[in-house]
């Protein structure tokens, strides 16, 4: 028999965990955006004295399971006695790592911003030379054509394989329960063993990420329609002359 | 008025020189075109003159201001000041052999991008200049298309509307029709032969023996890295010296 007093008196338990959820998924994926897009640029510079700390970055936090890094940022910090006498005098950047969702969230931004960058700057690599050299010929300084040729031409690119770092991200967070947090997996793991019903608890919070997930492929398919338009077939009825 | 002057430019990929000392000048009006097989050196020549790619020895003066050039660590002379290079591009822009148009723009967009972003123009001055050279290549009604739903005749007549529309001293053309399906080819003759006729100053690298007879001024025609030849069309296709050209020539008139 199912057992339905998981879902009718637990629903505000999970609501809140999907809360907790979609704030870290999005506020690292934000972040990690942002930290990607110069990185990216830096990753595919000629100089090595540029690119190889980024590399350095990435292969870290690509090459590591990204539990292993929350605990490591959540546990591990706390023991240097230097960043505990920064907490005793209050500084407000290393008090975000006394909390486990600043620990969460950042750690959640340098993983995805690690994993972005390489995707974008797989992106530029794949920039045709001939749109390069258009550019320079029409006396475009560097900044101008990273800023309205290169970068607005890899990113566009690289929407379909960001779509599913995305997704990974989502179902990323459910790690956050092992630093005491309550995520939407961690509000499953409570009901759980509030009602001794598992497989009701867990399918609740499978079918929460399956909806979210979906609506996230949704969305990407719009925006490629918008944004990757220049790569699609022609459409009928739109022959030029 | 001089636009263009080039002097004993010379160009070495290791040990093989592409470039064995070339010089050209284009007085405002002329249509110079470059000729000769494969390997010659004719486009290579072209890049270099906006620097696309290094030369290593030579002087480059675009409507009287030359190129400030110094010896690079490589061997090749580098642009002694990037900005000067930056300046003078705008007043030479290139028509390329695979039209490198930039694929996420639309053909409107294609045209008024440098113009605002280089040239500084307002967004309404550029899109109404950009109007108007897509006009006149016969394109308009295209211009919300992406290049890549577009012939290449089509394309190749758009990025000739981007470059005028950097309303340059010189128009550089390399092997613009030689992308091109055959059919294609005329519409962007005849788009190059109008250019010509209104009086702009074009440096064209090409295999169309017609259009170097008909619509230039002078003829180059490189061999080996050198000019062997270097007259008005009438001499150098009628009054032939060099051996080396007749038999390009009747390779090319079959």
């Amino acid at each position: 028999m199912i057992e339905w007093s998981v879902f009718t008196e637990g629903w505000p338990h999970y609501a809140a965990g999907l809360w907790l959820t979609l704030q870290l998924t999005f506020l690292s994926l934000a972040a990690g955006l942002l930290l990607a897009i110069p990185l990216a640029v830096l990753r595919t510079s000629p100089r090595r004295a540029l690119s190889v700390p980024v590399w350095a970055y990435t292969y870290f936090f690509r090459g590591t399971p990204m539990l292993v890094q929350l605990l490591l940022v959540y546990y591990g910090l706390g023991q240097f006695e230097w960043i505990q006498s920064r907490w005793a005098e209050g500084n407000a950047f290393w008090l975000i790592f006394r909390e486990p969702f600043g620990c969460a969230l950042v750690t959640f931004a340098l993983n995805t911003g690690a994993y972005t960058t390489e995707i974008i700057a797989g992106a530029l690599r794949t920039m045709p030379h001939g749109e390069i050299e258009a550019a320079q010929a029409c006396g475009m300084t560097r900044f101008t054509m990273l800023r309205r040729i290169l970068l607005p031409g890899a990113l566009r690119r690289a929407l379909p394989a960001y779509s599913n770092e995305v997704i990974f991200m989502l179902h990323g967070t459910a790690i956050t329960s092992t630093v005491t947090l309550v995520d939407l997996t961690g509000a499953a793991r409570n009901a759980y063993s509030q009602h001794f019903a598992p497989f009701e608890a867990f399918i609740f919070a499978g079918l929460i990420y399956l909806c979210i997930t979906f609506a996230l492929v949704g969305l990407f398919r719009l925006a490629e329609q918008r944004w990757l338009a220049h790569l699609q077939p022609r459409k009928p009825g739109h022959a030029a002359a | 008025m001089t636009q263009l002057t080039v002097e004993n430019l010379h160009k070495r990929y290791g040990d093989f020189e592409v470039l064995k000392g070339v010089s050209l000048s284009a007085e405002a009006g002329d249509v110079i075109s470059i000729i000769g097989s494969s390997g010659s050196g004719k486009s290579t020549f072209l890049r270099c003159i906006n620097f696309l790619e290094q030369p290593d020895a030579g002087r480059i003066s675009v409507v009287g201001e030359e190129i400030r050039l110094v010896p690079g660590r490589d061997g090749h002379l580098e642009v002694a000041d990037a900005k000067q290079l930056q300046r003078l591009r705008t007043r030479l822009a290139m028509v390329f052999q695979h039209f490198n148009l930039w694929a996420h723009m639309t053909v409107l967009q294609n045209v008024v991008e440098a113009p605002v972003h280089v040239l500084g123009l307002s967004r309404r001055e550029a899109r109404e200049r950009a109007m108007g050279y897509l006009e006149k290549v016969g394109i308009a009604q295209c211009r919300d298309s992406y290049p890549a739903h577009l012939s290449g005749g089509q394309q190749q007549r758009v990025a000739i509307a981007r470059a005028l529309a950097m309303e340059p001293a010189v128009l550089l053309f390399d092997e613009p029709t030689s992308a091109l399906d055959p059919e294609l080819v005329g519409e962007v003759l005849k788009v190059m032969q109008g250019l010509a006729d209104e009086g702009r100053t074009m440096v064209v690298v090409t295999h169309e023996m017609g259009f170097a007879r008909e619509v230039s001024s002078k003829v180059m025609f490189l061999h080996q890295g050198l000019a062997e030849e270097y007259g008005p069309p009438a001499e150098v296709f009628d009054n032939t010296r060099s051996e080396r050209l007749r038999q390009f020539l009747s390779g090319n008139l079959k």
